[in-house]
């Protein structure tokens, strides 16, 4: 609680009812009139840094933030989290060949698999990320390069993609769908999870696809052009496909309510990284049934088809599997910051009171002279 | 604005070479008109309708910052470069420029109207033979006007002919130099016979040679040839616009110089554009900001290059444009880093100032406290820029009479043979203090008093009518011993005119206590003795002069009786007493110190009976020595020594120089806020002293009060050196040094530093001797004497000399300066310095007009300064921090960003949010602490004067300051970059979606910001009032508002592909984490700041801290200031009859000559600068001594103050 105290109001020695002409004949005068807002008297709290609000504000902050930062930490620690590096960059690595060969368009896809345990088991719903590294997402040219009124099923833009988008607008002379260099380089390694029994059998882990866009993108920011025709590829007959792509648009999934610009990993690649290291929702784990864990102790092997390549620009593509809490996915940080805040405001707190104590007197106004 | 006009003059100089000389024939406009001499319209204003637009849109974008947004405006639609959209920049250009023109628009409005008004006010002109009312500005050089009494004189003229004998008229020259006291000029006899002979006046072809304009109020050169013969001209023959015709029916002038030619236009200086301190140093920032700018766009570009260098082959996903390699890329860089770091400078910057500035304006017209009920008149804020000026004022430059004097001199008491008569004493022998309500003598025994004339002594009345011999006597020499002239318009109405107020002062008491001087002649004084009416022959006037400090006449009276009767200063007449009267001489002495010791002006009054032979003698070797032809001046004080000799004392007078209401008080609290105040006045040097001593500007503590009067530079100078060494011995011999400091821009200038000496000392300096000081070799020797001592007051100074001495303390001091002052004399002044304001509603409107804040009383300063200027000072400073903070803050996240967008020139925050923070989410909070906050209210701000200082040292706003501001801005915008960034990190919303992304972040980094900036705010403001809780919750409200709906599914699906930011706010501001998020960013931005300030308030409380800290313990209003009890001075007498007069009038009553006699030369040759004196008729203003002051200081009063002619021989 600050310390305040209300200005008392003045009086301003004239009372302009008393004064005024009583008649209203009178000539108007030209006094100002006596409101508080005029005479700058208006009611306020002024509060002022003393002792007794600052101190105890310090110890209450440092209180208060250290048990949160401990919660924030333990809660951190409890997710489990895994990431595997596929990138191939090292010639010990599993996709080291992929990554050498790899050219757009490759007729057939590079497949190489990684073999991982896990040495607790995950609980909960998994969830499943792609993750890269030194990825410009988020450079200028980049994230504009995208029309929003297309994507947005607007046929008019479907035609004439913005001029955004350029030079990823028209390939011979069609108009590209969607246009721009975001959609034009959407990840398309596909990546399957297999858990590999102790008595040698593979099975292939259950991932889901679906619901792993924010519901707005999915249902208001994308939505898929409607024309006389029901059928995605009428509507998209005229265009081309992205220049990186290998299948057009309207054959992204045979789901049609995954299909197009709907489609969810679409959806979550146009959704750009704010930072060149991000992750990806890829697919979701669902826990089966409440006894057995989503990802039981094991080993797994982690297929991919290596189609996205980053080598060029030394970038890192990683697999994450993690389970999340009520703050989202592991990040120690806010926990270490609030205790380390926490702690500060309490040391700064007692350095600050043994200062009022000697020196306090100071800013008494015992020597103001009138 | 000011360039412009510059531009013009130049061009006007261009076209037509300098004048040397001015040739001028009279009623012949075709040969006037070939030296296209300036017409009599005159022209403030500086647009007309068409010129409007282009002129102010031009002269706005000199503002350095309009061109620079109009710049950025071009770069914007550049499809390369263009890293943000048109809107952001446009939108707050349209607002900035529309509302300076507005601004710019209504003033010249004004301008326009003043003009018109002069421009049309009517005249006579003589035009083919008749006379045709024709409007001033249709008035051209070589017409022949005619002007009637009580008329405005329309151009400088020189004088042909008037209604008066001899050709006389008389003028008030109180706007040109504020002198209230009548002047006369006399026309040549050659023209003066034209008389009002239209026929001859329009035949009359003179041919006029004469000096070309220039801003010489004191001299006129020139010659008339007119029938074959030359005639000389000087200045007693000119009227100059600005005076005013009085007790002259009518006259007819030649017009010399018109308009802008005229003197009084030359010397009102020109009109400069005045800027705030802060606003130099703004300009300053801003430049810097640019410099700094520049660099971090250099860094970012050069960042950018290596970027590309080193990550080129990230073209796969994002190929560069044709024709871009790493190097222009950068280039291009450069220029969109310009675009998005531009809101270093926010163009609101400007129009937020304007409008603080604007709202501080109004409540200082809003002020009751500064308005003056008696003449209805509400203090002014003229100037709506200077403001935060007024918080630090250095130097007061005043005006003294109508200014810290209500130019009323009353008798207030009066010493007679031994018993003092004034003071008031209750029954228990205390003495009163005076006021309205104390009971009044009753005059009403006699019919010719003058009801305005108050006493409240009853005692002397009582020994009046008790026939006291000696007082009597005192009466009686009072009515007899003076130069003034009465005139009686109907039986019983006694109008006085006395060269100086003291001296109607004088003789209006005499005339209330029974002693009524009625009329004068030459050889007579009649005065009516108790209702008897005397004349007494007038033999001789032993005339007043600066060296005699005294005056005598010498009369005979109707008994035959021969009397001298003397009055002047105590010490001179005290040598000249007779031995027998020592006793009385002691307690008259006794009575005179504390007469002194009350600030009033003291007279010694003496009289001797004289012998009839040694008297005729005596009158033969006067005659003699008054006709010699060498060394009269000396013979004839030989003689005057002579005969005032063995005198014996009568008494004394006291006479009151009333102060306007609050004088004393307020020149202490300023000088407490350690303002410095010096007087110029064209006032004498005893009255000015006077005036200082009596409004607490000299004291007698002081160590010494020096006077420079010298008559040679040496002189001067030397006087000026010894006063400075007596000052402080260690400065020695040597020249000034100058601590030579550089300025902006590569303007060098000298700077004078402070010197502190030892004890209080004052100096006065008259304008003989300033006119010497101010000299380029000896300016700075004057300065840094002037600047050691506590008081200067500079007497007999004309008005250029007054701003000369504004500009040299300008100049060489980083100070600023204020003058006030209420007559056109105080112009020019008022227009030099930083500040000027005019006292309004006194002598005519032309201070006030110049000025940039006016008010009807000086009191008022303490309140304009002491609270409204050190809030505004406050305010703006705490304005310029803050919003520097906010900005800086918000740019410098852009600037960490850069580091992990690939230099790319990726904004952090939404394009909407980058648009409306200074204009929406920022603006309200921020204008309302400008307007709202203050430290402390106003009582405690009289309380502690020395809450001032701070503003006069620059503390709250400086380049540290800013730099601290900007290491400020630099941390909170490292927080505000890396705790988002840390906490997002890889990181997942509770579902397991995207909340890393560009968008949220871009949500989170702007609402941390926002809210950070809100606290920092709040810790910033010191009076929280109702308003501004709501500004700054209202507006936080408001961001929320806005971006929810910005970011709603409605406004994306009408305007898809401008919000692009649909359902960022409702999927992210639903996560604990970035709620958590905010808190600790908040929390680290705020800290730090309140850890700081506290411990800055422990250890090094400012006075500031101090008061808040006593306001808080008293918990209430201070208590009332002591009553201050009357500052009772006990030392040196001071008398006060030096007054007005340089020399006496004594001459001039007893001879006819002098109305055909050329002047002398004597008294021009008193100085080479200085005005020459009214040297004629004795012609004082008479609402001067009016004890009641002036009834009213409405223009339509100007009957009242008409003069009656003056005095006319039947003779004659």
């Amino acid at each position: 609680v600050m310390a305040s105290g209300y200005s008392a109001k003045e009086e301003d020695g004239h009372h302009s009812g008393a004064l005024g002409p009583a008649g209203g004949a009178a000539v108007r005068s030209r006094k100002p009139d006596n409101t508080a807002f005029k005479q700058q008297r208006l009611p306020a709290w002024q509060p002022i840094l003393t002792a007794g609000t600052v101190l105890p504000a310090f110890f209450i902050i440092g209180l208060l933030f250290i048990p949160i930062g401990i919660g924030l930490y333990v809660t951190s620690n409890n997710i489990r989290e895994l990431q595997i590096d596929y990138t191939g960059t090292e010639s010990s690595s599993p996709c080291f060949a992929c990554s050498q060969n790899y050219s757009w368009n490759m007729t057939t896809p590079c497949v190489c698999s990684v073999s991982f345990s896990l040495d607790q088991p995950f609980e909960s719903n998994v969830f499943m990320y792609y993750g890269l590294s030194n990825f410009y997402q988020n450079h200028r040219r980049y994230v504009k390069s995208r029309d929003d009124s297309q994507l947005n099923g607007n046929l008019n833009s479907l035609k004439e993609p913005s001029k955004e988008c350029e030079p990823y607008r028209t390939n011979d002379g069609k108009p590209i769908a969607p246009c721009g260099a975001i959609a034009n380089s959407l990840f398309n390694d596909t990546l399957a999870l297999y858990y590999n029994d102790p008595n040698g059998t593979e099975t292939q882990i259950q991932l889901v696809k679906r619901g792993i866009a924010w519901w707005t993108d999915k249902h208001v920011k994308f939505r898929n052009p409607v024309g006389d025709d029901s059928n995605l590829t009428a509507i998209f007959q005229g265009t081309a496909k992205p220049v990186n792509w290998q299948k057009p648009v309207y054959e992204l999934d045979s789901d049609p309510e995954n299909n197009g610009f709907i489609n969810e990993d679409l959806i979550v690649w146009m959704r750009t990284a704010a930072l060149p290291t991000f992750r990806k929702l890829y697919r979701i784990i669902e826990k089966n049934s409440s006894t057995s864990p989503t990802l039981p102790r094991g080993n797994y092997t982690l297929k991919i088809t290596y189609n996205y390549p980053v080598r060029s620009f030394e970038g890192r593509k990683r697999m994450i599997l993690s389970t999340i809490s009520w703050m989202g996915g592991k990040n120690p940080f806010l926990g270490i910051a609030y205790i380390t805040v926490g702690s500060i405001c309490f040391f700064l707190g007692v350095v600050l009171l043994i200062i009022h104590h000697k020196y306090g007197s100071r800013s008494s106004s015992a020597d103001l002279t009138h | 604005m000011g360039s412009q006009m510059s531009l013009f003059g130049l061009h006007c100089l261009k076209g037509k070479e300098k004048e040397e000389e001015r040739r001028i024939r009279a009623n012949n406009r075709e040969y006037n008109q070939l030296h296209k001499y300036a017409t009599n319209a005159i022209k403030t204003s500086k647009y007309n309708m068409f010129s409007f637009l282009p002129l102010n849109l031009f002269e706005q974008f000199q503002r350095i910052a309009n061109a620079y947004f109009l710049f950025l405006l071009i770069l914007q639609v550049i499809p390369a470069i263009s890293s943000l959209s048109w809107f952001t920049t446009v939108v707050p250009l349209v607002l900035v420029l529309a509302v300076s023109a507005a601004k710019d628009g209504s003033d010249d409005i004004n301008r326009h109207k003043s003009d018109r008004q002069v421009n049309n006010r009517k005249v006579k002109v003589l035009l083919n033979g008749e006379l045709r009312t024709e409007k001033w500005m249709d008035v051209q050089v070589g017409d022949i006007i005619k002007l009637e009494n009580n008329h405005f004189v329309t151009a400088d003229l020189l004088l042909l002919s008037s209604s008066e004998p001899l050709n006389l008229v008389y003028i008030e020259t109180a706007e040109l130099d504020g002198e209230t006291n009548l002047k006369v000029r006399q026309a040549l006899t050659i023209t003066g016979d034209m008389g009002h002979n239209l026929e001859m006046l329009s035949a009359f072809d003179g041919e006029l040679r004469c000096e070309p304009p220039n801003n010489r109020l004191d001299r006129f050169t020139g010659t008339l040839m007119f029938q074959g013969q030359k005639f000389s001209l000087d200045n007693e023959k000119v009227l100059l616009r600005g005076c005013t015709l009085r007790n002259t029916e009518w006259c007819f002038g030649l017009v010399i110089f018109a308009g802008p030619e005229t003197k009084l236009m030359q010397n009102s200086g020109r009109t400069t554009f005045k800027r705030t301190s802060i606003d130099r140093m703004m300009n300053a920032l801003v430049l810097c900001i640019f410099v700094f700018l520049v660099f971090m766009c250099t860094v970012l570009a050069i960042g950018n290059s290596i970027w590309e260098q080193q990550q080129g082959d990230f073209t796969t996903f994002l190929p560069r444009q044709d024709g871009v390699n790493a190097a222009f890329s950068g280039f291009l860089t450069f220029w969109s880093y310009v675009i998005i770091l531009n809101t270093v400078v926010p163009i609101s910057l400007y129009v937020s100032v304007e409008i603080i500035r604007l709202g501080n304006s109004f409540y200082i017209d809003w002020d009751r406290k500064m308005y003056y009920a008696r003449s209805d008149t509400p203090a002014v804020a003229r100037t709506t820029t200077l403001n935060e000026e007024l918080g630090q004022i250095k130097y007061i430059f005043s005006d003294k009479t109508g200014t810290l004097t209500q130019n009323i001199m009353t008798f207030n008491k009066c010493s007679i043979n031994g018993k003092c008569y004034g003071d008031v004493f209750d029954y228990s022998g205390q003495r009163l203090e005076m006021t309205e309500e104390t009971e009044k003598v009753d005059f009403s025994y006699n019919p010719l008093a003058d009801p305005k004339f108050s006493f409240h002594d009853h005692s002397l009345v009582e020994a009046v009518k008790l026939e006291n011999p000696e007082v009597h006597a005192f009466f009686r020499l009072l009515a007899l011993c003076h130069t003034a002239m009465a005139e009686e318009k109907t039986e019983g109405e006694l109008l006085y005119q006395a060269q100086s107020p003291d001296e109607g002062a004088l003789v209006t008491a005499a005339r209330n206590f029974g002693f009524v001087f009625r009329s004068r002649t030459p050889e007579t004084i009649s005065i009516v003795e108790m209702g008897i009416q005397r004349n007494y022959e007038l033999l001789t006037i032993l005339d007043f002069n600066n060296v005699r400090k005294r005056m005598s006449v010498i009369v005979r009276s109707p008994e035959g009786k021969l009397s001298l009767y003397c009055k002047g200063a105590d010490t001179v007449v005290y040598e000249r007493l007779h031995p027998s009267c020592s006793k009385l001489m002691e307690v008259t002495t006794e009575h005179l110190s504390e007469f002194a010791g009350d600030g009033l002006r003291t007279l010694a009054l003496a009289y001797k009976d004289l012998d009839e032979s040694y008297f005729e003698s005596w009158r033969q070797r006067h005659h003699e020595a008054s006709t010699a032809l060498d060394d009269r001046e000396d013979k004839l004080d030989e003689l005057y020594e002579e005969i005032e000799k063995n005198m014996l004392l009568l008494g004394a007078t006291g006479i009151e120089d009333k102060l306007q209401d609050g004088v004393s008080h307020t020149i202490e609290q300023l000088s407490r806020a350690d303002i410095k105040i010096w007087v110029l006045t064209g006032d004498k040097q005893e009255t000015a002293e006077n005036i200082g001593y009596s409004c607490n500007l000299l004291r007698e503590e002081m160590s010494e009060v020096f006077t420079v009067a010298g008559t040679s530079p040496e002189e001067v100078r030397q006087e000026l050196r010894t006063a400075r060494i007596k000052m402080k011995p260690e400065t020695g011999e040597g020249n000034v040094t100058i601590e030579g400091e550089g300025e902006i821009l590569g303007k060098k200038s000298k700077l004078v530093q402070d010197e502190a000496v030892n004890g209080e000392y004052g100096l006065v300096i008259n304008g003989h001797s300033l006119a010497y000081a101010l000299d380029k070799t000896m300016e700075l020797e004057l300065l840094r004497t002037a600047c050691m001592c506590k008081t200067v007051i500079c007497c007999r100074v004309t008005p250029l000399q007054k701003a000369q001495v504004v500009e040299l303390v300008k100049k060489y001091k980083r100070a600023v300066t204020l003058a006030i002052g209420d007559g056109a004399n105080d112009v020019s002044m008022i227009k030099a310095a930083h500040i000027g304001v005019g006292i309004s509603g006194q002598e005519g409107m032309q201070a006030v007009l110049s000025s940039d804040y006016s008010f009807a009383q000086f009191r008022y300063l303490q309140r304009l300064l002491l609270v409204h200027g050190r809030w505004s000072y406050l305010r703006m400073c705490k304005f310029l921090c803050y919003f520097f903070y906010k900005n800086f803050t918000f740019t410098f996240v852009h600037f960490w960003y850069a580091f992990f967008c690939g230099f790319s020139a990726q904004t952090v925050y939404d394009e909407w949010f980058i648009t409306l923070y200074n204009l929406v989410y920022t603006a309200l909070p921020v204008l309302g602490m400008s307007l709202f906050d203050q430290d402390v209210n106003d009582r405690w701000s009289f309380q502690y004067p020395q809450l001032y200082v701070p503003g006069q040292l620059n503390m709250y706003f400086s380049k540290t300051i800013f730099a601290k501001c900007v290491l400020h801005s630099g941390y909170s915008s490292l927080v505000v970059f890396f705790i988002p960034y840390a906490a997002m990190y890889n990181t997942v919303r509770d579902n397991g979606k995207d909340v890393a992304d560009y968008q949220s972040f871009a949500l989170l980094a702007q609402t941390c910001l926002l809210i950070a900036v809100c606290i920092q705010l709040g810790l910033d403001m010191a009076y929280w009032t109702a308003v501004n809780q709501f500004f700054v919750w209202g507006s936080l409200a408001v961001y929320f508002a806005i971006t929810f709906a910005i970011y709603s599914n409605g406004i994306f699906l009408i305007f898809t592909s401008s919000f692009p930011f649909i359902g960022v706010a409702r999927n992210t501001l639903n996560q604990a984490n970035v709620w958590l998020t905010i808190l600790l960013t908040t929390i680290l931005c705020v800290l730090p700041v309140v850890a700081y300030r506290f411990l800055l308030m422990q250890l090094r409380p400012t006075i500031n801290d101090k008061v808040r800290f006593k306001v808080r313990q008293t918990k209430a209003s201070p208590p009332p200031p002591p009553r201050r009890a009357r500052i009772r001075r006990t030392s040196s007498r001071r008398s006060g009859y030096a007054f007005s007069h340089a020399q006496g009038y004594g001459d001039l009553v007893t001879s006819r000559r002098f109305l055909r006699r050329a002047p002398v030369s004597r008294s021009t040759a008193f100085s080479p600068t200085a005005r020459s004196p009214g040297k004629f008729l004795p012609t004082g203003r008479s609402a001067g001594y009016s004890p009641t002051g002036r009834q009213s200081n409405l223009r339509q009063d100007e009957t009242s103050l008409q003069m009656y002619r003056a005095v006319k021989d039947p003779q004659i």
